[in-house]
């Protein structure tokens, strides 16, 4: 089991507010992602959950038990640092070993405990190496054997693959997304990479300055964004924003053409993916537009160029940054 | 560094430092060596010419050799456990947050800005003096008819008392620096895996503090080898002499320039052996 709730959950360190006040219902089995720009408060809001940071005020109940005034380790929580933060004196195997031991786990249960998780991380031929001698991606796995020996009632992740490089990160992704699968385990995931939110959630939590601005599952988030600050930052390469920013379209939601269109432009320059092309697009008191055309199209920079966008997916804010719905 | 012109170069600029390192440290050397093998007493300049290795012959016959040399021993030993254990406690009190910890930390080096032979002063005559110091005064007030004459009675403890004293905060300064560089999130990886506060110290904080433990242990030895001031100052020589003092007295009361150089050379000698085996024994933190 493992349903996490936050009620009120306040930050505060004197004046500097860091979370005002966060409500969440986190379901059993659930892959939740908090996603924000740097500074928004999701580390602060995991480490919370976590017990790693006292709260200014609210509750916290995990499994419908109020964990408020437990510490980190009696909380049934298992964490995946950005730094991995593997013990550097001790063995893979000390590594994954250590909270087993702290636990008074008897050491015949603790090997075999060991011996699975290796086994599911592929991490048996390094059992007795030290994490300095092990490669990024290994360290991580480390990390993660750590967490799920203890059987946790939830996964924290904080920022667990910014450390790797890009192709890594990809297979590590896919990696963390089986595991979940296979364990079921409700995990809650940090990132500041839209791609990882957009890719891994069930649900994503956007965080601006320490407010949850919107939670839903990813297509919601792209499709019906709450907020100016959702739109613009859920969705690669960035929604268009037009009109003063009263009127938002995505690059794959405008149609380009040599001949006719709505608004005309003058292409600044092509980005070619294969498989898309992105153009960057000049058109004049609109300012600069994105659109995103198919990968065989190309536009000559200079070119100009006319756009017709979409009626049905355009997004309308109003004043206060907020979506009017039509 | 790595073309020729700029090892070329390199090694004229290191010349000068080399030469005046050869002339410092070479030049004393080859004199003792010298010196240890002739017959150069003060008292008696008529003697002269070779010695050959009876000057080396008298100074281990010496009565008090074999008794320095255990002082000797004993001084580096005891003040090293004393300062290291003593300063990882310190190190971990100093890394708690409190109010005035600037100025505590402060506080904590100044020990060890003081001269020796100043400091061994205070302690002879204000602290630990039977009749005027301190720490008589502090027995007395319990009732105590007769203070501890501390330098009578305990001679290479006082000593060591003192140079601990010297050496304590920077054993406690170098453990300090180390601690605060625990990566924060190895600290809270301990606190999800549930480690209370002594494993916590058992199986985190002292394994990161092996390496610059060794580092505090290998430079206190060189230093502690050669403890004079304290001993000479407060006159317990001929009861806690070391073999430093003992060439001393050889070359001072003796005044055998002969036998002092010879002293010197087996002090050198035992030296090495002294890191030989403390490299070895705890020199294999230092890789990895």
């Amino acid at each position: 089991m493992g349903t996490i709730s936050l009620n009120k959950v306040r930050k505060a360190f004197g004046d500097a507010v860091i979370i005002p006040g966060a409500d969440l219902e986190i379901k059993n089995g659930e892959f939740v992602v908090f996603v924000g720009p740097s500074g928004c408060g999701k580390s602060t809001l995991l480490r919370l959950i976590a017990g790693l940071e006292d709260m200014t005020s609210g509750e916290i109940k995990i499994d419908g038990n109020d964990v408020t005034d437990t510490p980190p380790s009696g909380r049934g929580l298992a964490m995946v640092f950005q730094s991995y933060a593997l013990y550097p004196h001790m063995t893979v195997r000390n590594n994954i070993a250590f909270p087993l031991k702290m636990a008074k786990m008897p050491q015949a249960e603790i090997d075999q405990k060991v011996n699975h998780a290796a086994q599911t991380l592929n991490l048996n031929d390094y059992l007795e190496r030290r994490p300095g001698q092990l490669s990024g991606g290994q360290r991580q796995r480390v990390a993660i054997g750590r967490a799920i020996v203890r059987n946790p009632k939830a996964f924290l992740f904080d920022e667990p693959l910014s450390n790797l490089d890009a192709a890594l990160r990809v297979n590590m992704r896919i990696f963390i997304m089986q595991l979940h699968k296979d364990l079921g385990s409700t995990s809650i995931y940090v990132t500041h990479d839209q791609v990882e939110a957009m890719t891994m959630a069930d649900r994503i939590v956007v965080l601006n300055k320490g407010h949850i601005e919107q939670v839903g599952s990813p297509l919601e988030l792209y499709n019906k964004p709450d907020s100016l600050f959702v739109a613009g930052f859920i969705g690669s390469p960035k929604m268009n924003f037009v009109e003063n920013d009263t009127i938002g379209i995505r690059p794959e939601h405008i149609e380009i053409s040599e001949k006719r269109g709505e608004w005309q432009g003058k292409v600044l320059l092509s980005e070619h993916l294969g498989s898309d092309t992105f153009l960057h697009i000049d058109a004049g008191a609109r300012g600069r537009l994105t659109v995103r055309a198919s990968g065989e199209n190309t536009f000559a920079p200079g070119t100009n160029v006319w756009m017709t966008p979409d009626k049905s997916r355009m997004h309308y804010f109003g004043k206060d940054g907020r979506t009017i719905r039509k | 560094m790595a073309t020729k012109q700029a090892q070329a170069l390199g090694k004229w600029a290191l010349a000068p430092s080399v030469a005046v390192l050869a002339a410092w440290s070479f030049v004393p050397l080859a004199l003792t060596l010298y010196f240890a093998f002739l017959r150069y007493n003060l008292q008696d300049p008529d003697n002269t010419g070779w010695a050959g290795f009876s000057n080396f012959y008298y100074f281990f016959k010496d009565p008090y050799f074999l008794k320095d040399l255990a002082n000797t021993l004993l001084l580096v030993g005891g003040i090293i456990i004393t300062t290291v254990v003593g300063g990882v406690f310190l190190a971990l009190l100093l890394d708690q947050p409190f109010w005035g910890r600037g100025i505590v930390r402060l506080l904590m080096i100044s020990p060890f800005f003081i001269m020796p032979t100043v400091s061994s002063l205070v302690w002879k005559n204000l602290l630990m003096h039977p009749v005027f110091g301190l720490f008589a005064g502090i027995q007395k007030y319990f009732g105590a008819q007769e203070a501890i004459d501390w330098f009578g009675r305990y001679p290479l403890l006082s000593v060591g008392i003192i140079v601990s004293w010297q050496w304590l905060p920077y054993a406690a300064l170098i453990l300090l620096t180390a601690l605060q560089s625990l990566d924060e999130e190895q600290k809270d990886a301990a606190a999800m895996d549930g480690a209370p506060a002594i494993s916590f110290f058992r199986y985190i904080i002292l394994p990161h503090l092996s390496r610059p433990i060794t580092v505090v242990i290998l430079i206190e030895t060189i230093f502690l080898l050669n403890i004079f001031a304290e001993i000479k100052v407060t006159s317990v020589g001929g009861f806690a002499g070391n073999l430093t003092y003992l060439v001393f007295s050889q070359l001072n009361d003796a005044t055998d320039v002969g036998m002092a150089a010879a002293g010197g050379l087996v002090a050198v000698v035992l030296a090495n052996i002294v890191s030989v085996f403390l490299v070895r024994i705890v020199g294999k933190n230092l890789e990895a």
